[in-house]
């Protein structure tokens, strides 16, 4: 500031919203902003990869893996991918991890914006379209190859569940019911997500669930990256419950981790869904 | 045909002083007390949504007496500063100080403007630190004056009354429970014609925050809702709610409790009088000035 007075578009009333706030007094701190020369930049930074979510009654989990690559490099071994967006959501990021964590940063300073200067907390809807709005505004980067594709999932205090977000590159939103996954491994995750997936899961049974869609994730895909047993480095999971959002300690994942990998021992496939035969008897 | 008329600078400054003192003392008192765990705010407000307490970052809030629109605008622009300078930075790199200085040369500036109207606001920027001798209390007067108060801060309605009181009552590092009770009495305490009273106050009509440096959560500011107000303070006997009907800054009060046509007291809110001397005196002649020649 080079006057001391605080300048006097800070004291115009008008917009809750942070990033409406930049637009009009800072445009260059937009992640979206800058204009790039032709041609693709994919291969130039590191991307993230595969984020899975699931709802359980009474909350829902996120889950991360902790690798960022490079093209055919391991950029990263332990990137944090998954992110408290406020007290009730979450944010996970797939794609070009620069430009990603400083989309999550804008949205976690905006949704904090508002609450602060509104006195009142968004609805999630109108967080899930905010962060839309932010993905919308990188379109451009993206078709250069700089594509950033987050998932947002919150606890919904009106409606008393979890509920999850997916996203497109241009900002277009739907909301999924039950799981959802994002990023390079995501097929796999997807389809182990399928078979394993109920609605009366347990807190812990969903936080296993994820651990058990990411190993399926990093099995077949190389960009994820899967429990890495010897250098104790595990998935970053968040829960979201009615008493807010945490970040489960990692001697807790890494038991968990534990016990999946050596279930894995004896059948690295993993866990065996029922067949239902005619007849009515599963078999296993 | 108008005269220009000659207004001695001193004048100019007492009068606009004299306008910005008489606004802040309509409004009721607010305190900011230090207690063991951070700081404690309490102010009478029987509103729930108008706030006069509010957070501006993760270690930093903000609490303002005066006129409404006058100090949400600078909240506004508090909040703004903060989270620009955070994003931009670091969220460490937002500071009370900083923010105190901004206030102080925006009040600054606006007071001694010939075109502007002076804020008719006091406010207290506090940030809470990791230990006690770290929490910082900054009050800012409407001029720009900042001070940095320590223990405890009053601003606004009867703050001389409060801040005696205050004086008497106040222990550093008290529990939560002991700071607010301390804090509700020196509200209710008041003096009228060399008499002194205590008014329990309702639980209903305080407004109370802390910025707690015990919260798990970066951010350290929270409102404490009435129930939880009734836990900390136990049973007071009878309330009682403030006897006149209140008229802030923006509602004239309808029924002055006196008047003193004939001298000026800033205390006095109601006074219609405005500088010991008349404004179109020559300040140190007691003379009437002269036209400056045309």
């Amino acid at each position: 500031m080079s006057d001391a007075r605080i300048p006097a578009s800070y004291m115009q009333p008008g917009t809750s919203s942070f990033s409406d706030f930049l637009i009009a007094n800072a445009p260059d701190l937009l992640p979206a902003r800058r204009s790039l020369p032709a041609g693709s930049a994919a291969e130039l930074a590191p991307h993230g990869t595969t984020i899975v979510a699931a709802t359980f009654p009474g909350g829902l989990v996120m889950a991360g893996d902790r690798r960022a690559t490079m093209g055919n490099v391991i950029a990263q071994r332990d990137i944090d991918k998954v992110f408290p967006a406020d007290e009730f959501s979450v944010v996970g990021i797939a794609g070009t991890a620069g430009l990603a964590v400083e989309m999550v940063r804008l949205f976690q300073v905006e949704l904090e914006h508002y609450e602060k200067i509104e006195g009142s907390i968004l609805s999630l809807d109108g967080k899930a379209n905010r962060l839309s709005a932010l993905i919308r505004a990188n379109l451009g980067m993206a078709m250069q190859g700089l594509a950033v594709v987050p998932m947002f999932a919150g606890f919904d205090l009106d409606r008393g569940s979890g509920r999850i977000f997916g996203y497109d590159v241009t900002g277009g939103r739907h909301e999924e019911n039950q799981f959802y996954t994002v990023g390079s491994g995501s097929l796999f995750a997807r389809g182990a997500m399928k078979k394993l997936y109920r609605d009366d899961l347990s807190e812990i049974e969903c936080v296993t669930l994820a651990l058990q869609a990411l190993y399926d994730a990093a099995d077949d895909d190389s960009a994820t990256g899967g429990p890495d047993l010897t250098r104790r480095i595990f998935p970053i999971i968040h829960v979201v419950t009615a008493d807010g959002g945490r970040k489960l300690p990692e001697d807790e994942i890494a038991e968990l981790a534990d016990r999946v990998v050596g279930a894995r021992m004896n059948r690295p496939d993993g866990p065996v869904a029922p067949l239902d035969l005619p007849g009515g008897e599963a078999i296993r | 045909m108008s005269m220009p008329f000659y207004v001695s600078p001193e004048q100019l400054m007492k009068d606009r002083a004299d306008f910005a003192r008489k606004g802040i003392a309509r409004g009721r008192s607010l305190v900011a007390v230090q207690y063991v765990d951070g700081v404690l705010f309490v102010t009478e407000n029987p509103s729930q949504a108008l706030h006069k307490v509010s957070e501006i970052y993760d270690r930093i809030a903000f609490a303002a007496v005066g006129r409404y629109n006058e100090f949400e605008n600078l909240r506004i622009a508090g909040v703004r500063l903060a989270d620009m300078r955070g994003y931009s930075y670091d969220r460490r790199d937002v500071t009370g100080r900083g923010l105190a200085n901004a206030y102080a040369q925006t009040l600054g500036t606006i007071f001694s403007s010939g075109g502007e109207k002076p804020y008719e606001v006091e406010i207290l920027v506090a940030e809470v630190g990791g230990n006690v001798d770290e929490d910082t209390i900054y009050r800012l007067t409407y001029e720009g004056r900042v001070a940095d108060e320590h223990g405890y801060a009053v601003m606004g309605g009867d703050a001389e009354t409060v801040a005696s009181y205050l004086a008497e009552h106040y222990t550093a590092g008290a529990s939560l429970g002991d700071a607010l009770a301390v804090a509700v009495a020196s509200l209710g305490h008041a003096t009228e014609g060399g008499q002194t009273t205590d008014r329990v106050i309702p639980v209903t009509d305080l407004e109370v925050a802390v910025l707690d440096r015990l919260r798990s959560q970066p951010r350290k500011f929270a409102r404490i809702r009435p129930a939880r107000i009734e836990e900390l303070l136990g049973d007071r006997g009878p309330s009682e709610h403030a006897a006149a009907p209140e008229g802030g800054p923006d509602s004239p009060s309808s029924t002055p409790p006196h008047i003193t046509p004939s001298t000026d007291d800033p205390a006095d809110p109601t006074d219609q009088v405005s500088g010991d001397v008349e404004p179109l005196e020559d300040p140190e002649s007691g003379e009437p000035p002269v036209a400056p020649p045309l």
